[in-house]
């Protein structure tokens, strides 16, 4: 443990990166050529994409190799999302699959589990949405009322009821859900996670257009649809705990990588650059709030590589899961909120032949501090389990 | 890459720590509003310990060590709002005077490095960019490092024997600060150097002050959070303890969010100076200015937190605050130094 800091990579890592950088200059389409995934087209050729990425081992570097990874660590998967986003390669249509379920299939799945979903997982050929908010349950998660009955005869669970927000929804092949197993149980407890073929007799998908006009997300009916007892996830009426760790990966390390913001941010200065050319009487207005997204982004990188440090070495990221998935979020829109005043009266051009990857990317930051838990109820963990206020 | 303390500057942080709590509690503190001084019993012991001489060379008597050890300690200094100059004489004169020592022949600077790390020379170093203005520090002090900078020559680094000139108080918000004027003459015997090598000084010396000012705004920011939410657990209105309303966790939240995220862009760049393999102006800039923001921000939640009675001199968080105002501004508010990296980032463009 008594290393000192160092913030540089190994050679072995600038290999990695070496590589990586390599295959996405000969691979990754041109940034911004495929259609939104939010579409059916751009749905496909997204999976299409990454199934390309999977054919040489590119669409999950830190997994296994079993599974169609790489077997790296942390750091090299953050590395090569540093030249993933570099290259400006399309955004990952099967994230909700690998950023948040492994993770959690990694430490509640069973052997048959691993085998038969992280293959096709990996190669995009199956894709997956989430299932856990209901029209009356949102932030309050642990209040939803979808339910499931054992039925011993079936051999499985019949699930009944509505969920509702599933990104990707529209069309994916799965569903990772949570259901109320145990109606009789305290609210957190009796709950159960399960994985659903959404080809399953009984689902029926309507898309929800959103901000953008595109089906980006779902609402999803269940009625009595069977689902045998081997995709369960983890214990019956331990749904939540699984979910929690689904929730950490949502929040914490791996579904926003600081590549992300670090690209945008630096694209930001570009733009101030070309802006301050043009106007620089405006342009100079927006400086300070350029600066600040940026530092944003520089803070992010930096925790992320403090953080994954610790893991390393035996630690565990708790609540600061929480806090990170507020800092992310709130990065993401002082970003795009910069480049829109730079922008000034040209912040809402959008239309047909016109790209606006700032408008699109202001649209997307701004559901950010909403999904993943809103940062209402972050902000409720933060104060309880890092300063340890009472409950509210 | 390994982003992390070892175990042995974490023990010495903790060992730093325990004897600050016992030595310089807020009673403490406010003995020094009253008569500030530079040299204290406390700060003997912090010599001894090996905290004021952490960067002078071994042969000096000093741990030799680099910013990155100093940066934690540091921390704990702000923690309690230590009233003497660790960051000007540890953080900023160390340093400065033993890259003279490799560079000069003047024979005042290995003696200055002795006396250092004995505990008996206190520095104050002016920063420049500001001629005339007040220096912190300045009243009390062994030795001044001064600027003077007619902006035709470059800039001239002195180093002032404060024995030999009359310094001029001035009122600072926080009295510890001990700010003065000097009144001095720049002369060929005062004078350790000038042209480029004063300039890559004061540029040195301008990125370290930024990391070393950063450490001791994180110090703060965590004990006035600290201070708050233990407050916001005792005070009950409405028949529950505040900190139980959103109201009042969400204030909290926030700063403690800016502070979680302040703390490796600080010790980023202390690395990043050490290693001077990075770019060092705005892994500094970022780390002063995010410090800033989340020590600014604290301050502001612990007082409205705390409500009237955190506006009283009886609290004792208003030392907090008084220190956290009077160096936010120091060595480059937050805006200079989002100033400063976007200039550094469009240089590359």
């Amino acid at each position: 443990m008594d290393r000192p800091m160092d913030l540089h990579y190994t050679d072995a890592q600038e290999a990695f990166r070496a590589d990586a950088r390599a295959w996405l200059s000969a691979h990754a389409p041109a940034p911004r050529s495929l259609p939104s995934l939010d579409t059916a087209v751009g749905f496909e050729a997204h999976r299409a994409w990454e199934g390309e990425l999977a054919g040489d081992r590119w669409s999950v570097v830190s997994w296994p190799e079993e599974y169609g990874g790489r077997g790296v660590g942390i750091l090299e998967w953050l590395v090569f999302e540093e030249e993933y986003w570099r290259a400006q390669a399309p955004l990952r249509v099967s994230q909700n699959g690998v950023f948040l379920l492994a993770p959690t299939m990694f430490e509640f799945g069973t052997d048959a589990q691993k085998a038969r979903f992280l293959p096709p997982m990996a190669s995009a050929e199956e894709i997956w949405c989430q299932g856990w908010s209901e029209p009356d349950a949102g932030s309050d998660l642990a209040g939803i009322r979808s339910r499931a009955r054992r039925s011993d005869a079936e051999g499985g669970w019949v699930l009944s009821g509505q969920k509702t927000w599933a990104s990707r929804g529209a069309f994916a092949e799965w569903c990772f859900g949570l259901f109320r197993t145990d109606p009789e149980a305290e609210r957190h407890r009796g709950l159960t996670y399960f994985l659903i073929d959404m080809a399953t007799p009984g689902v029926t998908v309507r898309p929800i257009p959103q901000i953008d006009g595109e089906t980006g997300f779902a609402e999803l009916f269940f009625e009595d649809v069977l689902v045998p007892d081997n995709l369960v996830l983890g214990d019956v009426g331990a749904g939540w705990n699984v979910a929690m760790a689904t929730a950490g990966s949502e929040r914490g390390l791996s579904l926003r990588s600081p590549a992300r913001y670090s690209r945008s941010a630096d694209r930001l200065v570009d733009l101030y650059a070309e802006r301050l050319r043009i106007d620089p009487v405006r342009a100079r207005r927006s400086a300070d709030a350029v600066a600040h997204a940026w530092m944003c982004a520089e803070a992010y990188r930096l925790n992320t590589l403090w953080t994954a440090t610790r893991v390393l070495d035996g630690g565990s990221v708790g609540p600061e899961a929480s806090a990170n998935k507020i800092h992310w979020s709130e990065t993401d829109l002082a970003i795009h909120r910069a480049a829109l005043s730079l922008l000034g009266p040209e912040a809402e051009f959008h239309g047909d032949g016109v790209d606006a990857p700032w408008l699109d990317g202001y649209l997307f930051a701004l559901a950010g501090p909403i999904y993943a838990g809103t940062n209402e109820i972050q902000r409720n963990v933060v104060a309880e389990r890092m300063l340890g206020l009472p409950r509210t | 890459m390994h982003f992390a303390f070892t175990d042995q500057q974490l023990e010495f942080r903790d060992a730093v720590r325990q004897v600050l709590a016992k030595e310089c509690t807020p009673g403490d503190v406010r003995a020094a509003y009253d008569a500030p001084m530079a040299r204290s019993p406390r700060w003997a012991t912090l010599a001894s310990l090996g905290v004021v001489g952490l960067a002078v060379p071994d042969a000096h008597g000093g741990l030799g060590l680099g910013l990155v050890d100093l940066v934690p300690l540091v921390e704990e200094a702000g923690r309690v709002v230590l009233p003497e100059p660790l960051v000007e004489t540890a953080g900023l004169a160390a340093p400065l005077l033993a890259d003279l020592e490799d560079a000069t022949t003047d024979a005042r600077v290995g003696p200055w490095l002795d006396a250092l790390a004995a505990g008996h020379l206190t520095v104050a170093v002016a920063e420049p960019g500001h001629p005339g203005l007040p220096i912190a520090g300045a009243v009390g002090a062994d030795l001044l490092l001064l600027v003077v900078d007619d902006g035709l020559d470059g800039p001239e680094l002195h180093g002032v024997d404060a024995a030999t000139v009359a310094v001029t108080p001035v009122p600072s918000l926080d009295p510890t600060r001990r700010l003065g004027i000097p009144a001095w003459t720049p002369s060929p015997e005062t004078l350790l150097a000038s042209g480029e090598q004063a300039t890559g000084y004061l540029s040195a010396t301008s990125d370290r002050a930024a990391v070393v000012v950063g450490a001791e705004l994180l110090g703060l920011a965590d004990a006035m959070i600290a201070l708050a939410s233990s407050y916001a657990k005792d005070r009950q209105q409405f028949g529950k303890p505040i900190g139980s309303f959103q109201a009042v966790k969400h204030l909290l939240a926030g700063a403690q969010v800016l502070l979680e995220f302040a703390r490796p862009a600080v010790y980023g760049a202390a690395w990043a100076l050490d290693a001077g393999s990075y770019d060092t102006s705005v892994a500094a800039s970022v780390a002063k200015a995010y410090a800033t923001e989340a020590a600014v921000e604290a301050a502001r939640v612990a007082l409205q937190v705390h409500g009237a009675i955190g506006y009283t001199w009886e609290c004792d968080l208003h030392l907090q605050l008084k220190r956290t105002w009077a160096v936010a501004e120091a060595w480059g508010s937050a805006t200079d130094h989002r100033a400063r990296l976007l200039d550094a980032l469009l240089a590359d463009r």
